[in-house]
């Protein structure tokens, strides 16, 4: 068990340098000088290349650059941007909007997508079980942006159903339809997953045996069924809070709500280099701090992977 | 007498053999069959059924129209006359559909319709090049981990285990915001750097499957070599599955390409792509909602196809749900 | 309920009755039919006209091969048929038809008075409850027991069946146990509420030899301790000869053969019988002696006309591919489906010996 543990964590902090490295060399040693990358159409004077050269360690060794870069992630430092403000520092009161915004898609996706995946399958075969199908596949298909803005005109300025932008109006209502946005995608996920397995655990050997018990259809589905045929979708939610976390990057900028990901956006228009890549690495470790964490509750939980 | 059948678990490809057509079991329980579908494409019941699938036509044909417009746009652009989407007047900027501009003007005053038209080729070009990119590195790591010895094999397992670390739009805005100029090849480079782990885990599971056959270990006792049974054996196992996540890796492609070239990090201006299209005209959507509707639309459509049609394939192949 | 002779007049005369008195029947299956629907096409007939009765505390074995429609008749008196299987004719248990009885009927009747033990214990437990929660469960549905004392009752129960340390497996997933101890951990939910009927299907077709032994003797033991009457489903002679007081003998969908255990495997009437009994080893038969049955047996949907045995049958004649052979009584309180039935008083064939010893282990052969 705890050599389970030990091999986990092991590999997630393989996974961390890797990640750190792949982003490492992608931004500051691939040919072409990076500093006029990351400054992309805006002119530098001479003191502040000279000054971004100096912060990034670009004139030494590559190794000993990403040992910077990596104690530097270590102290929390993420770089700064052009007029030296830290990305740190910039995104440490958005926060709370992002994870706000995160955790009201995650339980919609819970939720909606639980109970749609129950109901298919349950209707196997039926008109709802068919317009579930042809909802979760349009609803993958619509990319974030398109559904964004049309949610926006639509609900927000058309009907005047929803606030249209920021978050003046607070939680939840100027969080409901950028939740709705950002959920959809993965509430189809969930509800294809949870109908697949609840279709194929209802027709499990064990199924019958609680029949053969006297259990009623109600017990049978709440405490057997539901418990087999949740456990693909929860690892799946698990995931994707991680992803969420990183995936409002266009809705928040949509949407104009002022968080992590809305801060990102801006520095992608905006062309801020430095901020882009410190925002983005954040969001990355972020997803791979939860995927670990998830990975680990995972293997505790599931009585099947438990054993060693 | 009654032999419970297991399926291979890994969640790869199960049992190699072609499902029997019918022949009801009736005194047996039937063992479930887990995992992507083995049949062979050549199989004439599969084809039979796709025939027969709404779902497969429709999304089959659309995705073959998306083709065309994507290779010879002049086929289609042309439909009401203003064929060129770059012949512009500013005069009519974003405004809405008029005779011979079914879909309107664009905020440069460009025909939507010519530009919508145009913008596939973008689209499926990055989707395309992309996936056939992420397919071929899969292909090559996917059949070496799984041939290859152990270490081999944990090598290329961290390898994928990074680069599934990065959430796919995180990992290419970081890549694309350091690339000064970027086209189709760039950005496709790029996305089929984040997209091949996933279907490298998928031909590696396949091949492991594939290689543990009882037909395979009979090939190998007789002395057939790793060349052969990989060219006769694993490749066509594999096809299958690789090709029905291929066609749904195409679908999520495009909508990447759309959303980092909406962000600013994707196709850049003399291009013409939808997300080119969506960006430019963000701030304008609540006054002229065509602008959102006809590219929009396109986009999603294209998707919708791709992956609609990935899933009638897998839903043909899969003797569960078939 | 001691309504005896709807017992049906073919059973006149059967074996002596081990417990004395007046035998009560407790399940009577008649004319049962079990079609398999398909769509678009004419449903398969997989059990046709089926009729049995079985006594209080007596086991009776239904013997038959793959596809011959033995556990297809267990389903459908238990009302377990998946949805593209429909079922007529009737099963009363004490008087009560279940195939006609409503779903909450049923539900009250299964687990409490009709149990179950399935074959592959691996798939017919829950893979993510612990043995011991679906034990209890049994207990808190039927009774109404506290979580409490239902997991004391469980692990009562899982001490009953043998399973070392029940206090502490009670927590184990299913995947924990060997494929012995799901079996008895199944066995336990079974005889938990002390049902009348316990139906056992194929309850040890999954497991070694030495451990099939040992679970055949729980399950006798457990029988005997609640009184209740056993239906052992199985394909194995051997086994059912060990346990069974009679027999009944399927083949394509219907009854060829029923009767008390000992003439039926001394001096089986039924050429079916006979061929089976021959493919059987036996430890005291040469090793060259096995005679296998020719042919396979039909499928479902392929049932020949006439007797469904004449294709395979050695002594088959015209009459035997065009009129069907109804169950017609015999001697020693046997009923056989043939036109042409073997003297049951003539010995056996050359290549045939006696009775067929158990080759599994401490029981005895079949008592004589």
């Amino acid at each position: 068990m705890t050599s389970l543990l030990l091999r986990r964590l092991l590999e997630a902090v393989l996974v961390f340098f890797g990640v750190t490295l792949v982003i490492y060399v992608m931004v500051y040693t691939l040919p072409g000088d990076p500093v006029s990358a990351l400054a992309g159409d805006r002119p530098l004077t001479p003191s502040v290349v000279a000054a971004l050269r100096e912060q990034h360690h670009l004139d030494e060794p590559v190794l000993a650059q990403y040992g910077h870069y990596l104690a530097g992630l270590f102290h929390g430092d993420l770089g700064a941007d052009f007029s030296g403000v830290p990305v740190a520092e910039q995104m440490a009161d958005r926060w709370p909007v992002t994870v706000r915004l995160a955790l009201t898609a995650w339980g919609v996706e819970a939720v909606v997508g639980i109970a749609l995946g129950v109901l298919a399958a349950l209707r196997r075969g039926t008109w709802t079980d068919r317009a579930v199908l042809a909802f979760t596949t349009a609803a993958v298909s619509v990319p974030v942006f398109v559904l964004g803005y049309t949610a926006q005109v639509l609900l927000g300025v058309r009907l005047g159903w929803f606030p249209v932008a920021g978050d003046s109006a607070g939680w939840p209502s100027a969080y409901v339809l950028p939740a709705l946005v950002v959920a959809v995608f993965g509430l189809a996920s969930v509800s294809r997953l949870v109908r697949a397995e609840v279709i194929d655990n209802l027709s499990a050997d064990y199924v019958r045996t609680a029949a053969a018990k006297g259990l009623s259809r109600r017990r049978t589905l709440l405490v057997h069924v539901l418990r087999n045929s949740l456990l693909p979708a929860v690892t799946y939610l698990a995931v994707d809070l991680g992803l969420l976390l990183g995936g409002t990057v266009i809705v928040e900028g949509v949407f104009n709500l002022p968080g992590v990901g809305q801060l990102l956006f801006q520095a992608v228009q905006a062309h801020t280099g430095p901020t882009v890549v410190g925002v983005a690495t954040a969001l990355i470790l972020v997803f791979l701090a939860v995927s670990v964490l998830v990975d680990l509750l995972n293997s505790l939980l599931d009585p099947r992977i438990r054993r060693d | 007498m009654t032999e419970p059948m297991r399926a291979t678990s890994s969640g790869g490809a199960a049992s190699p053999t072609a499902v029997p057509a019918g022949g009801p079991a009736a005194d047996e329980r039937k063992g479930s069959p887990g995992g992507v579908p083995a049949v062979p494409f050549a199989d004439r019941s599969v084809w039979r059924l796709l025939r027969r699938s709404t779902v497969f036509l429709v999304s089959g044909g659309a995705t073959v129209v998306l083709l065309v417009m994507a290779v010879w746009p002049g086929l289609f652009a042309g439909w009401f006359g203003h064929g060129d989407p770059r012949s512009c007047d500013l005069d009519h900027s974003a405004q809405g559909p008029a005779a011979g501009h079914p879909f309107g003007f664009d905020t440069q005053g460009c025909d939507l319709y010519a530009n919508v038209v145009h913008g596939a080729g973008t689209s499926m070009g990055v989707g395309l090049l992309a996936t056939g990119c992420s397919l071929a590195l899969a292909l090559l790591l996917g059949c070496l981990s799984g041939m290859a010895g152990r270490v081999v094999d944990s090598v290329i397992a961290r390898l994928t285990d990074v680069f599934l670390g990065f959430p796919f739009l995180l990992g290419a805005i970081v890549v694309l915001s350091s690339v000064t100029t970027r086209d189709i090849p760039t950005v496709a480079g790029v996305l089929a750097l984040f997209g091949w782990p996933p279907m490298t885990r998928v031909v590696r599971a396949s091949v492991r499957s594939a290689r543990e056959a009882d037909h395979v270990l009979m090939a190998r006792s007789m002395g057939a070599g790793t060349g052969w049974v990989v060219r006769r054996h694993v490749l066509p196992h594999i096809l299958t599955p690789v090709l029905v996540l291929a066609s749904i890796t195409v679908g999520s492609v495009v909508v990447a390409e759309a959303g980092l070239t909406f962000l600013g990090v994707g196709m850049q201006a003399p291009a013409i792509s939808w997300g080119l299209q969506l960006a430019t005209a963000q701030n304008s959507f609540e006054a002229h909602p065509h602008l959102l509707l006809f590219p929009g639309l396109f986009l999603s459509v294209t998707v919708f196809a791709l992956i609609a049609f990935g899933d009638s394939v897998r839903d043909a192949l899969n003797p569960r749900t078939r | 309920m001691a309504d005896g002779e709807s017992g049906s007049t073919r059973e006149v005369g059967h074996d002596p009755q081990p417990h004395g008195g007046v035998r009560v029947p407790v399940l009577e299956v008649e004319d049962l039919s079990v079609e398999l629907l398909r769509p678009g096409g004419t449903p398969h007939l997989a059990v046709e006209r089926v009729s049995f009765t079985l006594y209080e505390s007596e086991t009776l074995a239904l013997i038959g091969e793959s596809g011959s429609g033995k556990s297809l008749t267990a389903m459908a008196v238990l009302g377990l048929l998946p949805g593209n299987v429909r079922a007529s004719g009737s099963a009363r248990y004490r008087g009560t038809d279940l195939l006609t009885l409503s779903e909450a009927g049923l539900r009250a009747l299964r687990g409490k008075h009709l149990a179950t033990v399935f074959q592959d214990s691996l798939s017919a437990l829950n893979p993510t409850l612990t043995v011991g929660f679906q034990i209890a469960e049994v207990l808190r549905v039927h009774r109404g027991l506290s979580r409490r004392a239902a997991r004391s009752a469980a692990v009562d129960l899982l001490d009953r069946v043998r399973i070392p340390d029940p206090a502490r497996r009670y927590g184990d997933h299913p995947h924990q146990f060997s494929g012995g101890m799901r079996q008895r951990a199944m066995i336990a939910m079974a005889v938990a509420l002390g049902p009348d009927v316990l139906i056992a299907d194929e309850p040890t077709t999954a497991l070694d030899v030495t451990v099939q032994a040992q679970i055949m003797e729980l399950l006798a033991e457990l029988r005997e301790e609640h009184r209740s009457a056993l239906l052992l489903i199985t394909h194995d002679l051997g086994l059912a000869a060990g346990t069974a007081d009679r027999v009944a003998l399927m083949y394509a969908g219907r009854i060829v053969e029923q009767a008390p255990a000992v003439p039926l495997y001394e001096r089986p009437a039924h050429p079916y019988t006979r061929g089976l009994l021959n493919a059987v080893p036996s430890l005291d038969a040469p090793v060259g002696g096995l005679v296998p049955v020719p042919g396979a047996p039909p499928a479902p949907g392929a049932f020949p006309g006439g007797c469904v045995f004449h294709p395979r049958c050695p002594s088959a004649r015209d009459r035997c591919a065009t009129q069907r052979p109804e169950l017609e009584a015999g001697a020693d309180g046997r009923t056989t489906a043939c036109h042409y039935p073997l003297d049951p008083l003539d010995p056996p064939g050359p290549q045939r010996p006696s009775v067929p010893k158990n080759p599994h282990g401490p029981q005895e052969a079949p008592r004589a």
